[in-house]
């Protein structure tokens, strides 16, 4: 039972290190996914994906590096 | 004919990621190889490979078996969220704000504790060599196995995540053969930041096309995002650079 644990534990941390950036990665695809339903947004719908993904990397990394050095 | 736009940048990120993985993978290996013999460090990697090779055997044609659509999605939000977290260890290393991986301080505390862990067995069964070498491949492993089989479902060909994997696998088998010693010189952290990228694209590219967006230009849309990605990762690291809180010296 332990090893099994050791093992999903194992497998859950090759995609989840910290786990707002993850959350925050999942709720935003699910607005995106929404907000294609809701509006017509044509050729932005990539983009909108992209911008949202990256103001999320960079965030996350910014906290990321004020909390470890603070 | 050979589509390259999906075929040359599934080879790549195959490659450099399963590259990382094995250096780290040999670095565990060798040690155990050097101070508990090369038996069972070869034993338990073999092992492990033969697991590994079990699991894509195992769940690439099933993942062929769901809804492309599902598919796209699921294993696009994986991509994203493995590509995303190697991407932000990638920014802070470079930012200065945790350190870089060094091979050669793993090989001498892996091979520092392996001689602290008791005699080797005169038998020739050292369960502990054998466990620590299946433990690492294991490990680094199903990284490999899982970026090979994301893309190669996502893109529809498990062959060339897999060509790039193999190329890594044997290049990395050879320095190891040749130097005897860990692959310190590999830019771990320069390779891991352009696989953070490369991931990253891809696992945004599936994504919407699982969620239902058009992309512009299509599959050409791939490149358009590895380059905006390397500029947004690109840009966090001087961000986060200023964002280090130095700590003021004590009076």
């Amino acid at each position: 039972m332990h090893a099994l644990t050791t093992a999903f534990k194992e497998l859950v941390s090759l995609f989840v290190d910290d786990g707002t950036l993850a959350a925050t990665i999942l709720i935003w695809i699910a607005l995106c996914g929404l907000l294609l339903r809701l509006l017509p947004m044509g050729s932005w719908q990539g983009p909108i994906l992209f911008i949202g993904l990256a103001v999320i990397l960079i965030e996350n990394a910014r906290r990321g590096a004020k909390s470890r050095s603070g | 004919m050979i589509d390259w736009v999906h075929t040359g940048p599934s080879i790549i990120a195959a490659f450099l990621a399963s590259l990382v993985e094995f250096v780290e993978a040999l670095t565990v290996v060798l040690a155990i190889g050097i101070v508990r013999g090369w038996r069972p460090a070869l034993t338990g990697a073999c092992l492990a490979c033969g697991v590994l090779l079990a699991l894509i055997v195992g769940f690439g044609p099933m993942l062929q078996t769901i809804p492309l659509n599902l598919v796209q999605l699921l294993v696009g939000a994986l991509l994203l969220l493995f590509g995303m977290r190697w991407l932000r260890k990638a920014i802070l290393r470079s930012a200065g704000v945790i350190p870089l991986h060094d091979e050669e301080a793993v090989f001498a505390s892996e091979t520092r504790s392996l001689r602290q862990s008791g005699a080797v067995a005169v038998s020739g069964w050292d369960g502990t060599a054998i466990a620590g070498s299946f433990k690492i491949v294991m490990l680094e492993g199903i990284e490999v196995v899982f970026i090979v089989v994301a893309i190669g479902a996502t893109s529809g060909s498990l062959i060339p995540p897999a060509i790039g994997a193999g190329i890594a696998l044997v290049a990395v088998i050879l320095l190891g053969v040749v130097l005897h010693r860990p692959l310190a010189v590999i830019p771990e952290n320069a390779l891991k930041f352009a696989v953070g990228v490369l991931l990253c694209a891809f696992g945004t590219f599936w994504t919407g096309e699982g969620i239902g967006i058009a992309w512009p230009g299509e599959d050409w849309s791939i490149l358009a995002l590895i380059a905006g990605f390397l500029v947004a990762a690109g840009a966090a690291v001087p961000i986060c650079r200023a964002s280090r809180v130095i700590p003021s010296p004590v009076k």
